[in-house]
């Protein structure tokens, strides 16, 4: 017979786990809810988790505030003329019977929360949280061949919408453009989750922005898992400007040739902020393509960066690089980065590199002696660095919103 | 205009001495051209002038229109009037050249109390500027500097002199990689330039440059001094004999 040791949890995970909601109705939560009390939550000796130590570092996520105001608040979407999905709202948002456009909220996605998903990868803390917590699930399909205005995903407001679910599923050739919204709580829950499920069909195109500006109390754990067919297009931008622990994760899976991936994204850091961004790129097929970009302003807390590539046997002919550049402005703050490589064809070109550096005092020469006054030009030199990867969006309304975003965080941060 | 008195430098790092006492007045409207072989300080001067930190003023003063700039920094200093044209002006990824140009010119309208630009306003002046140095305003939307010509970088030098109407402008090695073309529409831009309230230091190895911008005066430097000064026949001068002459008569 054999005795299981249950390890004795830490307070801060008992507060975390008090929070769920006690009786669960689904099956499932229940199920995640004892994973989780059997388990615990990973620690450093965890490898993914390494960095992110969560057993420790999750006490932030039961000492964040309620934000002042209300749950409803109306919030313009990042992208004008979005149609908005509350993840929680149980319903359809008015506006979305449109041609090409299903949307439905529901409960039968039970399965994909908590055994392997579409890409096949085990049931893991993050989900194990979100089924724990969640409420209804979202599915948004969006039927072949069509092109639809933007999608926006809101999770947040009232604690049932703050562990959103969402499944979108493009069809071939379809043509979208979702923003997974992540602002502050706004009278809500100060820990949320996000679990969403992409599937982008035979010469698809998927625009993913994910537009991160939770609280400085906030705690969120987010991950995103695509599935990328044949000549698809994956594009995602990732914007980290808020919250105090936040862990994004991405994981994908190229299925067909000719998928492409192109991930940017911008972590600004402040105070003891903890943000993560971890991403694992498979590519499971020949003739597959992603480059990477990721630009970190710190001027305070822990940044850490994990990024996989991962070339499956027979997966030829991939072309896959990764870079992490961090801009330190201040001793206060650092980055973490490791990328790694994991290749199992010989007819590959993969390659990643990370650098960390401080402002360019011949770029600050430059922009001075033109008499731009010194903080004028550092914020010019620090807003530079990021707009870089922005303005590769190819998306006008994008890059304007985000860089506003990135304007109003640079006038309070840097 | 300008006054500068026994002035010695050194590489603020290493300590080591470059400047050991120049002495030189450049009066309102006079073109001083620096001549000097290699390693004697030219460039180290200009970046002296635009107040560079890399080097530390040990001993004497610069004056400019009267009073020491020592203790301005670069922007203080480009608001009072002065101006450098790099020898290489650096490329700045992420910046746009439009946004550059119009953050300095109204920062410096700011710093002197004057009201800013407005946006056609400022893209009236930029496009006379431009048609003037032949510059396409496609280049102006790239970023700064990135992806431009030699030639290119030092015409977009000179526009934003133009812009920025200095009133000492000082010019290092503006003709190195230029193509005789580009030297001619160099030069004539600033020569536009040239007028009773303005002076300028143009730093240069040859006399070619100053064929083009002819010089009221020459100094030649030579290890951190100013060992002769001249007229523009000095240049000639030195263009004929080599400066080992003059450095053996200093000795």
């Amino acid at each position: 017979m054999t005795v299981h040791q249950l390890r004795p949890r830490t307070p801060a995970e008992s507060a975390l786990f008090a929070l769920a909601p006690a009786a669960p109705a689904a099956v499932h939560a229940q199920a995640a809810l004892d994973a989780l009390h059997r388990e615990g939550l990973p620690n450093r000796r965890v490898e993914a988790w390494h960095y992110t130590d969560l057993r420790q570092l999750i006490a932030r996520a039961t000492s964040g505030a309620v934000e002042a105001g209300q749950a409803d608040d109306v919030l313009a979407p990042l992208l004008a003329g979005s149609l908005v999905v509350e993840l929680g709202a149980g319903t359809a948002p008015s506006g979305a019977d449109r041609d090409g456009l299903s949307l439905a909220h529901t409960g039968d996605s039970a399965d994909w929360r908590t055994s392997p998903n579409h890409l096949d990868r085990p049931v893991d803390t993050v989900r194990l949280l979100n089924a724990a917590f969640g409420a209804t699930a979202v599915r948004v399909s969006v039927e072949a061949g069509t092109e639809l205005p933007p999608i926006e995903l809101r999770a947040q407001g009232a604690a049932a919408g703050a562990h959103g679910f969402a499944i979108c599923d493009v069809a071939a050739g379809a043509k979208a453009v979702i923003v997974e919204r992540l602002s502050a709580n706004a009278g809500g829950a100060p820990f949320s989750t996000g679990v969403s499920n992409l599937d982008i069909g035979d010469g698809a195109e998927v625009l993913w922005i994910v537009d991160q500006t939770k609280s400085a109390g906030d705690t969120h754990l987010g991950q995103l898992n695509v599935r990328i067919g044949a000549d698809a297009r994956f594009k995602l931008f990732v914007l980290n400007a808020g919250g105090a622990l936040v862990r994004y994760e991405v994981h994908s899976v190229t299925v067909g040739e000719g998928a492409d991936i192109a991930i940017r994204g911008v972590n600004l850091l402040r105070d003891k902020q903890h943000v993560d961004v971890t991403t694992t790129l498979v590519h499971a097929v020949p003739h597959t393509t992603a480059t990477e970009v990721f630009r970190n302003v710190v001027t305070g807390g822990t940044g850490v960066f994990q990024g996989m590539i991962k070339v499956a046997p027979g997966a030829q002919k991939t072309d896959a690089k990764m870079a992490c550049n961090s801009l330190l402005l201040s001793d206060e703050g650092e980055f973490l980065a490791k990328p790694e490589l994991e290749i199992f064809a010989d007819d590959v070109q993969c390659g990643h590199g990370a650098t960390a550096g401080e402002i360019n005092e011949d770029h600050l020469f430059y922009l001075m002696s033109r008499g731009i006054p010194e903080a004028s030009a550092r914020a010019l030199l620090v807003k530079a660095f990021v707009a870089e990867v922005v303005e590769e969006l190819e998306h006008e309304a994008a890059v304007e919103a985000l860089e506003a975003r990135i304007d109003a965080w640079l006038e309070l941060s840097a | 205009m300008l006054e500068i008195k026994n002035l010695h430098a050194r590489v603020a790092e290493t300590g080591t001495e470059i400047l050991r006492g120049i002495d030189l007045k450049v009066e309102a409207g006079e073109v001083a051209a620096i001549m000097g072989p290699n390693g004697s300080g030219k460039s180290t001067l200009s970046y002296i002038l635009a107040g560079r930190e890399d080097y530390e003023v040990t001993q004497g003063d610069i004056l400019f229109n009267g009073e020491s700039i020592l203790e301005m920094d670069p922007a203080e200093r480009a608001a009072s009037g002065v101006f450098l044209a790099f020898q290489y002006p650096l490329e700045i990824p992420g910046v746009a050249t439009m946004t550059f140009l119009k953050t300095a010119v109204n920062a410096q309208r700011k710093a002197r109390g004057e009201s800013e630009l407005t946006t056609p306003d400022f893209l009236r002046r930029v496009k006379t500027s431009a048609a003037d140095l032949k510059i396409d305003m496609d280049m102006l939307k790239r970023p700064l500097n990135v992806g431009f010509s030699g030639g290119e970088k030092k015409r977009a030098e000179i526009l934003q002199m133009a812009l920025l109407q200095p009133s000492l402008c000082v010019m290092d090695e503006t003709d190195s990689g230029l193509d005789i073309d580009a030297l001619k529409i160099v030069s004539d831009g600033v020569n536009a330039l040239r007028g009773p309230d303005r002076a300028f230091l143009v730093i240069t190895h040859y006399q070619r440059l100053l064929d083009h911008i002819v010089p009221d005066t020459v100094h030649v430097l030579y290890k951190g001094r100013i060992i002769r000064s001249g007229d523009k026949s000095l240049a000639l001068t030195l263009e004929n004999e080599g400066y080992a002459q003059i450095i053996g008569e200093a000795a």
